[in-house]
C-alpha cells in the first residue's frame, strides 16, 4: 500500500469518477460522499508520499512498471511533494465548504458537476506527480477540458461566453507547451524530464533547445495568467459558480507556476535557464508589470469578486518574479508562495462563497452592513485579506519576506519597490471593501452621543445577524486558522522541505 | 547575564487573546466585562510575577518558532521591556474599569466588540514590550494598527471613517512602506534582528547608510508621533475616550516610542550612534517635535486634541531622552514612559469624565466646572503638574533626569528646549483649571451643586491621579529598571 501512494493519488480520484457519473444516475445523494472519500483518500496519500519523501528522498513510482526512460514514471520529490499535499487538502476542503452551494445552484447536475470535480484534481494531481514532459501534457488537457466544464457550468449567463475565452487561451497555451516538448523530443529523443535533463548539457548551444524553453514557457505563462496572458482570467473566474471558483482560482495558478519552476529547475537546469538564456531581467522585469497592473486593475474594479481575480494576476507576477530572480532566496520564495497563496486564496474564495450564498452579487454596493451581517465569515475574510497584504503571523508575510529578500540580494530594487506598492495596494482594496462592510449604510445616529444613561445597554447580539450555515464556516475558520499556522512554521517548512527542492548548484 | 527559559511572557501575551471567543460569545456586559477584569488581572500578575527575577538582573526568553535562518518569533523580558509592560498592564486594569463606566454611561453601541479589540490591542501591546527582535516586534506592531482601527473607528460614521483612513494611511504605510524594506536591508546586511545592546552592525559601514536606515526606522514607527508624521493621533481623537486614554496616551503611542528606543538601543547600540554622532540627527527632530506640538496644543481648543498634541510633544521627550546618549538622559527619557502614562491617562479619563457627565468637550465651555466637577477637576490638575513636570508628581522624576542628561550630554539647545517646553506644557493646562475653579458666578456655565461622573469613572481616575503622585515618592522600581536596561 505504501509504495503505492504515488499511483493512489492519481488514479483513486480518476476512477472514482466513473462511479460518481453512473451514481449520478442511481442516485444523486450518492455523488457527495463519493467525491469526498475519493479526494480524502487522495489526500491521504499525499502526505504520505510527502513523509516519504521527507525521510528518504525521492520516490520514484514506476507505472505499469515499465522502465525509464521508455515507461511513465511518476517522480516525487520535495517539490512536487508540498505541491501534491497543497493541492489534493485545497480540493478536499473547497469540496467539503462547497456541499450547500453545489446542492442549490445545481440540483439537477450533480452527478456531471461532481465527475467533473473530481477529474479536475487528477488532472491537477496528475501535473504535479508526473515525471514525464509529455504526460504532463495529456494531464493539463484533462485539468483544462474538466475545467471549463466546471466554469461554465454557472447560472451566471456571462460565464459560458467568459469560458469560451478561456477555451481559446488554454487551447493555446497548451499547444506550445505541446509544441516545445515536441522540439525537446527531436533534439533529445526522450520525453522523461530526467533524461532529458541528461542528454541536453551538451546540446545547450542548440537554437532548437532555446527555441524549445522559450516557447513551453510561453505556453505555461498562458495557462497561468501571466500579464499580458492574463486576459482570460478575470471574467472566467468572476462568473463561475463558489463551488467552482473555489477549486480553480487558488490551484490552476500555482499548479502552472509549479511546472514552470520544474521547467527551470528539472528539465532545463538553473545554470541553462539563467546563464545560457539571458531572459531572466526581462522576465522579472515583465513580473514587475504583471504585479503593477493586476493592482490597478483590483483598484479599478467595483465588485469583490473581480477583484480579487485581478490580485491573483498580481500573485501570478510575485511567483513568476520571485522564480526568476536567479538566486536561492527568490527561488524559495517563489515555491512558498505556491502554498501560501493557494491557501490564502483558497480562504478569500471561501468567504466570497458564503457571501454569495447569502447576498448572491458581490458588486460593492451590496456589501453594506457586511460585518453586522455575517461577523465570522468576514472575520476569516479579514484574516485571508491580511494574508495578502503580508501581515504577520499569516503566512503571506513570510514567502513576501523570501521574495524581496532575494529581489534585494539580486538587485531586482524594481521588483523590490513592486512588491512593497502591491502590498499597499492591497491595503487600500481590502480596506475599501472593510468600509463599505462596516461603515455602510450610513446612519445619522449610532446610540451613540449624550443620551440620558440608561441602566441597560442595547442588546448585544444584532438581529440582522444572517450568517452562513455551519457547513460552510467551519472549513473557512479552519483555512483561516491555518494560514497562521503554516506562518509561524514557515521555518520548518522551508528547513525540511523547500531547501531540498532546490538543487545546491542554484545559490 | 543570567538567562531563564520560561513560557510566562508567551501567557502573558496570550491571557487576553485567548479570553475573545469567550468575549464574542458572551451574552451579557456583566459576563464580558467580569472575564475582561480576570484577563487583565491574570496578565499582571504574569507580569509581575516576572519582576523579581528581571530586577536581579536576569533575562526570560521563550522562543516559539525559528521563521527565518537566524531569526525567530521570539521573546525576551529584559529591564526596558519589563518597565513597558508593567505600566500598559496595570492600566489595563484602571481603564477596564473606566471603559465600563464610559460605554455604559453613554449607552454605546457594539460593545462587544470593543472589548474584543481591546483585549486583543493589550495582548499586541505586551508582545511588543516582550519582543527579542525586531521581526517579532514588527509582528505585534502591525497586530497592534490593525487591533485598534476598530476602536478607532469606533462609532461607524463619516468623521470615524475618515479618520480611520488618516489612521490607517500613517501607520500602515509606514510600517509596510518604511519600516518593511528597512528591516529586510538590515537583515540582508547582518543576518539578524536580534536586539543586543552593542547593536547588530559590524560598524564598518558608511555614516550614509546607517543614517538612511535609522531615518526610516525611526521615522518609520509613526505611532512614536514624530512630525512630519504626528496628524494621524489628533484624527484619532474620534474615538471613545477610553481607547484614547489607554491607547493614545499609554499602548499604541508608546508602543511607537519603545519601538524607537529598542532600534536606538538594540539594533544600532549607544556605541555606534555616539560613535557615528547619530544620536543628534534625532534629538534635533525629537526636538523640533516638542516644541511644534506644544504649540500647537496652545490654539486647541477640543480637550481631547489639547491632549492629544501635548501627547506628540511628550513622545518626543522619550525620543529626545535616550538619543541624548547620556545615561542620565537615558534613564530619563525610559522613566518618561511611565511617568508621562499615568499623569496623561488621568487627563483623558477627566476628559471623559466630563464628557460623560456634561456633555462637553470643548475648554471654552468648561468655564466654572471645577465647582460642578471637583474631585474630576484636581485629578486634571494633578496630571497636568505631572505632564508639566512639577512636584509632587511622577512627571518631575523623569524631567529632572532628561534636564539632567542634557547637562551631562553638554546639549545646551536642547536644555531650552526641554525648559521652554515645561513653560508651554504649564501655558496649555494651567488655565483650564484656573478657569474651571475661579471665575465669578456670570462667568460660570455650570450649577453650583456637586454632580460627578458615575462612580465608574470617577474611580479609575482617582487611582491614576494618586498613582502619579506616587511615583514621585516611590519611582524606585522603574528608576531601577531603567537604569539595569541602559546597563548600569
Amino acid at each position: 500500500m505504501n509504495a503505492h501512494y504515488p499511483a493512489l493519488l492519481v488514479t483513486v480520484p480518476l476512477l472514482s469518477g466513473f462511479v460518481i457519473s453512473t451514481a449520478g444516475w442511481l442516485n444523486k445523494r450518492f455523488c457527495f460522499p463519493i467525491a469526498v472519500a475519493a479526494l480524502a483518500v487522495s489526500a491521504f496519500s499525499c502526505v504520505g508520499v510527502l513523509l516519504q519523501v521527507i525521510e528518504q528522498g525521492a520516490v520514484i513510482y514506476k507505472l505499469g512498471a515499465w522502465e525509464p526512460p521508455f515507461g511513465i514514471v511518476y517522480h516525487v520529490d520535495h517539490l512536487n511533494g508540498l505541491v501534491l499535499v497543497v493541492v489534493s487538502m485545497v480540493a478536499l476542503i473547497n469540496l467539503i465548504a462547497s456541499k450547500r452551494t453545489v446542492q442549490e445552484e445545481f440540483p439537477e447536475k450533480l452527478g456531471p458537476f461532481y465527475t467533473m470535480y473530481v477529474f479536475m484534481c487528477t488532472g491537477l494531481l496528475g501535473i504535479t506527480v508526473t515525471g514525464d514532459a509529455f504526460n504532463l501534457y495529456v494531464l493539463l488537457e484533462i485539468t483544462a477540458l474538466s475545467g471549463y466544464g466546471l466554469l461554465s457550468m454557472s447560472n451566471n449567463d456571462r460565464s459560458t461566453f467568459a469560458t469560451l475565452n478561456y477555451l481559446y487561451m488554454g487551447t493555446i497555451g497548451a499547444c506550445f507547451y505541446l509544441l516545445g516538448v515536441g522540439y525537446l523530443y527531436i533534439v533529445t529523443g526522450s520525453l522523461n524530464m530526467r533524461d532529458i535533463a541528461q542528454i541536453l548539457p551538451s546540446l545547450y548551444g542548440s537554437k532548437a533547445v532555446v527555441a524549445a524553453f522559450i516557447i513551453c514557457l510561453v505556453g505555461v505563462w498562458a495557462k497561468m495568467a501571466f500579464f499580458p496572458l492574463h486576459g482570460w482570467l478575470p471574467n472566467a473566474y468572476t462568473f463561475a459558480s463558489s463551488a467552482a471558483s473555489g477549486l480553480i482560482t487558488p490551484l490552476v495558478t500555482k499548479v502552472m507556476i509549479y511546472v514552470m519552476i520544474r521547467l527551470i529547475l528539472t528539465i532545463f537546469t538553473p545554470a541553462f535557464a539563467f546563464s545560457v538564456v539571458l531572459v531572466s531581467k526581462p522576465i522579472v522585469w515583465l513580473a514587475v508589470i504583471a504585479i503593477v497592473m493586476g493592482a490597478v486593475l483590483a483598484l479599478a474594479s467595483r465588485n469583490l469578486k473581480k477583484m480579487l481575480t485581478y490580485i491573483v494576476v498580481a500573485e501570478v507576477g510575485y511567483m513568476v518574479g520571485g522564480a526568476w530572480l536567479g538566486n536561492r532566496i527568490g527561488m524559495t520564495g517563489a515555491i512558498l508562495h505556491i502554498v501560501n497563496d493557494a491557501l490564502m486564496t483558497l480562504c478569500v474564495f471561501l468567504a466570497v462563497g458564503n457571501i454569495v450564498y447569502k447576498i448572491k452579487d458581490t458588486g460593492f454596493e451590496n456589501l453594506q452592513g457586511l460585518f453586522r451581517k455575517m461577523p465570522f465569515t468576514m472575520g476569516a475574510f479579514v484574516i485571508g485579506a491580511m494574508s495578502i497584504i503580508g501581515v504577520p503571523p499569516t503566512c503571506g508575510f513570510f514567502s513576501k519576506w523570501y521574495l524581496i529578500s532575494g529581489g534585494l540580494q539580486a538587485g531586482q530594487y524594481g521588483f523590490v519597490a513592486a512588491l512593497l506598492f502591491s502590498s499597499l495596494v492591497s491595503v487600500v482594496l481590502f480596506f475599501r471593501v472593510f468600509e463599505i462592510g462596516f461603515y455602510e449604510p450610513l446612519a445619522d445616529h449610532h446610540g451613540h452621543g449624550h443620551s440620558a444613561p440608561q441602566p441597560e445597554p442595547q442588546p448585544q447580539m444584532h438581529p440582522m445577524m444572517d450568517e452562513a450555515p455551519v457547513s460552510m464556516l467551519v472549513p473557512l475558520m479552519v483555512v483561516a486558522a491555518g494560514l497562521v499556522l503554516v506562518g509561524m512554521y514557515t521555518g520548518d517548512i522551508v528547513e525540511h522541505i523547500v531547501r531540498f527542492a532546490i538543487p545546491n548548484a542554484l545559490i | 547575564m543570567e538567562t531563564i527559559t520560561s513560557i510566562k511572557p508567551l501567557l502573558a501575551v496570550l491571557v487576553s487573546l485567548l479570553i475573545t471567543p469567550i468575549l464574542v460569545s458572551s451574552r451579557g456586559p456583566n459576563v464580558r466585562e467580569t472575564w475582561t477584569f480576570v484577563a487583565a488581572g491574570l496578565k499582571f500578575l504574569l507580569v509581575v510575577s516576572m519582576v523579581p527575577a528581571v530586577l536581579g538582573g536576569a533575562e526570560i526568553v521563550y522562543t516559539m518558532a525559528e521563521v527565518f535562518p537566524g531569526v525567530a518569533i521570539k521573546f525576551r523580558v529584559d529591564a526596558l521591556g519589563m518597565l513597558f509592560a508593567l505600566v500598559a498592564s496595570s492600566l489595563w486594569i484602571v481603564t477596564s474599569a473606566y471603559s465600563i463606566g464610559y460605554m455604559r454611561g453613554l449607552n454605546e453601541h457594539s460593545q462587544t466588540r470593543y472589548f474584543v479589540f481591546f483585549a486583543l490591542a493589550l495582548s499586541a501591546t505586551i508582545g511588543v514590550a516582550f519582543s527579542a527582535n525586531l521581526l517579532t516586534l514588527y509582528l505585534f506592531y502591525e497586530m497592534l494598527s490593525f487591533a485598534t482601527y476598530p476602536l478607532v473607528t469606533h462609532h461607524q460614521d463619516s468623521e470615524a471613517r475618515s479618520s480611520g483612513r488618516k489612521y490607517l494611511l500613517y501607520i500602515v504605510g509606514t510600517s509596510i512602506g518604511i519600516v518593511l524594506p528597512a528591516m529586510l536591508i538590515c537583515y540582508n546586511m547582518t543576518g539578524t534582528l536580534e536586539f543586543s545592546r552593542q547593536g547588530i552592525f559590524a560598524g564598518t559601514e558608511p555614516r550614509s547608510t546607517m543614517l538612511v536606515l535609522l531615518l526610516m526606522l525611526v521615522l518609520g514607527f509613526a505611532k512614536v508621533a514624530i512630525m512630519p508624521l504626528h496628524s494621524w493621533l489628533p484624527a484619532a481623537m474620534v474615538a471613545p475616550t477610553p481607547v484614547s486614554a489607554l491607547l493614545h496616551a499609554v499602548a499604541v503611542v508608546k508602543v511607537g516610542a519603545f519601538s524607537v528606543l529598542r532600534v536606538l538601543t538594540g539594533i544600532f547600540g549607544i556605541d555606534l550612534l555616539s560613535r557615528l554622532d547619530l544620536g543628534t540627527v534625532i534629538c534635533y527632530i525629537a526636538a523640533f517635535t516638542v516644541i511644534v506640538a506644544s504649540l500647537m496644543a496652545l490654539s486647541q481648543d477640543g480637550l481631547k486634541r489639547r491632549l492629544a498634541f501635548s501627547t506628540i510633544g511628550q513622545l518626543s521627550y522619550i525620543v529626545l531622552g535616550v538619543a541624548l546618549l547620556s545615561p542620565k538622559g537615558m534613564i530619563g527619557g525610559m522613566t518618561h514612559i511611565a511617568m508621562h502614562a499615568f499623569g496623561k491617562i488621568t487627563l483623558f479619563f477627566c476628559a471623559g469624565a466630563i464628557f460623560v457627565a456634561t456633555g462637553k468637550k470643548n475648554i471654552s465651555e468648561m468655564v466654572g466646572i471645577g465647582k460642578r466637577m471637583p474631585v474630576t477637576m484636581i485629578a486634571f490638575f494633578i496630571g497636568s503638574l505631572s505632564v508639566i513636570g512639577l512636584p509632587p508628581t511622577g512627571g518631575f522624576f523623569s524631567k529632572w533626569y532628561l534636564v539632567l542628561g542634557t547637562l551631562q550630554a553638554d546639549q545646551m539647545p536642547m536644555l531650552i528646549v526641554l525648559l521652554g517646553s515645561s513653560l508651554l506644557n504649564a501655558a496649555y493646562f494651567l488655565p483650564i483649571v484656573y478657569r474651571a475653579f475661579f471665575c465669578t458666578a456670570e462667568e460660570s456655565m455650570f450649577p453650583n451643586t456637586v454632580q460627578e461622573a458615575p462612580v465608574w469613572c470617577v474611580t479609575p481616575l482617582v487611582i491614576t491621579a494618586v498613582g502619579s503622585v506616587a511615583l514621585f515618592f516611590y519611582p524606585t522600581v522603574f528608576l531601577q529598571l531603567a537604569e539595569l536596561a541602559i546597563g548600569k
